[in-house]
């Protein structure tokens, strides 16, 4: 099942000249889950079996895969939150491989992360505005006050929701709070993780908007992971494909889309619901049956 | 409630929603009542008292209740009225240093061994469980053995006995915040462990230290009143319902109304912080919301 990641144009090589924002050079992470036996060792979790990727400045780049592939997991890794079994990740040409945390100040100033779930990646018992100004307050920036104001009204919140409770927001309004936080910083790079899946419908249009308007706006690097195939086509120029802890293909959403090279690929698409194959009563078992070779 | 109990209210206790304010329940508005009772008496006790709570007076002794005596007085001649009423105050300072001594040690232990590495946070347990294991009233007694019997120093005992209550409690409501997304937002903002501990972890378990103090509180007056008792907790003259119960035995037979006041007033003090708790967990625990 080990197909080679193809795409056009091929990878660049990890870890050369500035222009990469993220370069990850076989990555793989392997998690030891307790042990169930006490005669057998537990059989480990390979999360991520060798992930190469580089993705130059400015670029949308989207991660998709169904739910325990290994995106989250790259994630993590990506923004120094938790460390690769092997393998190196750059952030901005510098690597960040076995520092420790303390010392990832580089990666804190450049990257910062939007979450999938806007209930319980906002402190409960924090004011927005101090939610909002952490990033600020932890790397030791100046005038936070204004700073807020003009994250919240960039995001489309007003300045006075800073003193108020996160619990106090709609979920659309607090996944904005979140994208103003990530953005406190002025990083150069923003890693979302399924930013609207925990969202309604509705709201989804709105925020994946300001995501994107924001993204220009301010020329930065989008790494968007989700495992909605439609979402990702709205925002991202390239998508990396991702199974069972590897990626099986790459190319420009374009090209993954209209041409799907990996078996994998082609069944992520075909079993995106569409109004038409629903009301002729096509359910997802037919498409599981109709895809497999 | 057992520890196994209060380990398992914790994983909703710290996430519980403040957005919908649950009405008052019953244990906690009659627990606050008794509590605010017994903290009236000992602010009434400061400025009045029918007589002299510690006045010996042998004209007056042995008396049944009456208009003069509410409760009647005591072998000595003491109001046995007064005496409860001063030694409400006994009861609270029992309860805030034996709290004190137990949260300010415990919830930063538990805090710690949520935090730190796995081996370091289990081996703080492990030593938790040492402690743990050791009977409250037993180091409470050898305090006293080497450091001589008062309050304080009883209360002091019990407190640290009372520490792997809260250090347990506390690890796994920290467990369970430094998993939340909150956190790893914080540290993806550049936080370091020791303001994710004091601006994240300790304000989202403060719901669980608030009901095991109160919980808690329920244990030292109780715990003060078995070593006034056993003549290692309050010594004489300073007024303590326990003291008042060990003065009462050898009189038993003759005035057990005596004994009756003192044990009437701990055993209603101490349901009032039990229930006060009982209110407070309910309050901060989602979980138990579908059972009411």
């Amino acid at each position: 099942m080990a197909e080679q990641p193809t795409g056009a144009p091929p990878a660049p090589e990890p870890g050369t000249g500035p222009t990469e924002a993220i370069s990850v050079h076989d990555v793989t992470r392997v998690y030891q889950r307790p042990r169930t036996s006490l005669r057998s060792a537990s059989p480990p979790v390979h999360a991520l079996r060798g992930v190469s990727f580089a993705i130059p400045q400015g670029q949308r780049f989207g991660i998709v895969g169904e739910s325990g592939c290994g995106k989250s997991t790259l994630l993590r890794i990506l923004a120094g939150l938790d460390r690769p079994t092997s393998g190196s990740v750059a952030i901005d040409g510098r690597d960040l491989t076995g520092l420790p945390e303390r010392r990832l100040t580089f990666v804190r100033e450049r990257l910062q992360l939007v979450f999938q779930d806007p209930m319980s990646s906002l402190d409960p018992r924090m004011r927005v505005g101090d939610i909002v100004a952490e990033p600020l307050v932890a790397q030791g920036h100046g005038n936070r006050r204004e700073r807020v104001a003009e994250l919240l009204e960039a995001v489309g919140l007003r300045a006075d929701a800073a003193d108020r409770y996160p619990h106090q927001f709609s979920g659309g309004q607090r996944q904005r709070i979140s994208i103003a936080r990530a953005l406190a910083p002025r990083p150069k790079i923003i890693v979302a993780d399924e930013p609207v899946s925990a969202l309604d419908v509705s709201v989804r249009a709105q925020v994946l908007n300001l995501i994107a308007d924001l993204v220009d706006e301010l020329s930065l690097t989008l790494v968007f992971v989700s495992h909605d195939l439609s979402v990702v086509r709205h925002v991202c120029d390239r998508v990396a494909v991702m199974h069972a802890g590897q990626i099986v293909e790459t190319g420009s959403t374009e090209q993954v889309y209209e041409d799907p090279r990996h078996s994998y690929t082609r069944r992520l698409i075909a079993a995106v619901p569409t109004l038409g194959r629903a009301l002729s009563g096509v359910s997802a078992a037919d498409l599981n049956r109709e895809q497999r070779p | 409630m057992s520890v196994q109990e209060r380990e398992a209210t914790v994983a909703s206790a710290v996430s519980a929603d403040r957005k919908r304010r649950r009405p008052v329940t019953g244990s906690l508005l009659v627990g606050g009542l008794i509590v605010a009772a017994v903290i009236g008496m000992a602010l009434l006790s400061f400025v009045w008292t029918p007589h002299d709570p510690t006045l010996v007076d042998p004209s007056v002794r042995l008396q049944e209740p009456s208009s003069d005596y509410w409760f009647g007085t005591d072998k000595f001649g003491r109001d046995v009225f007064s005496q409860i009423l001063v030694g409400s105050r006994t009861t609270l300072f029992v309860g805030f240093v034996a709290v004190g001594v137990a949260a300010l040690i415990g919830v930063p232990l538990g805090i710690v061994a949520g935090m730190a590495p796995r081996w370091c946070g289990e081996l703080l347990m492990r030593g938790n469980d040492l402690l743990l294991a050791f009977p409250a009233l037993l180091l409470a007694i050898m305090f006293a053995a080497v450091y001589g019997a008062g309050t304080l120093v009883a209360m002091v005992a019990i407190g640290i006995a009372s520490i792997p209550h809260f250090a347990r409690l506390i690890r796994g409501g920290t467990l369970q915040i430094m998993r939340t997304e909150y956190v790893i937002a914080a540290r993806a903002a550049g936080r370091g462990p020791f303001a994710i501990a004091v601006r994240h972890v300790l304000p989202n378990v403060s719901g669980l230290v608030i009901v095991q103090a109160s919980v808690g509180f329920a244990i030292a007056v109780l715990a003060e009143a078995a070593l006034s008792f056993l003549g290692f907790g309050t010594p004489p003259p300073t007024p303590s319902w326990g003291r008042m119960l060990q003065e009462s035995q050898e009189l038993l037979s003759i005035a057990p109304r005596l004994a009756v006041f003192p044990g009437v007033a701990i055993a209603v003090a101490v349901l009032g912080f039990n229930l006060l708790g009982d209110g407070l967990r309910d309050r901060f625990d989602p979980k138990l919301e579908d059972r009411r």
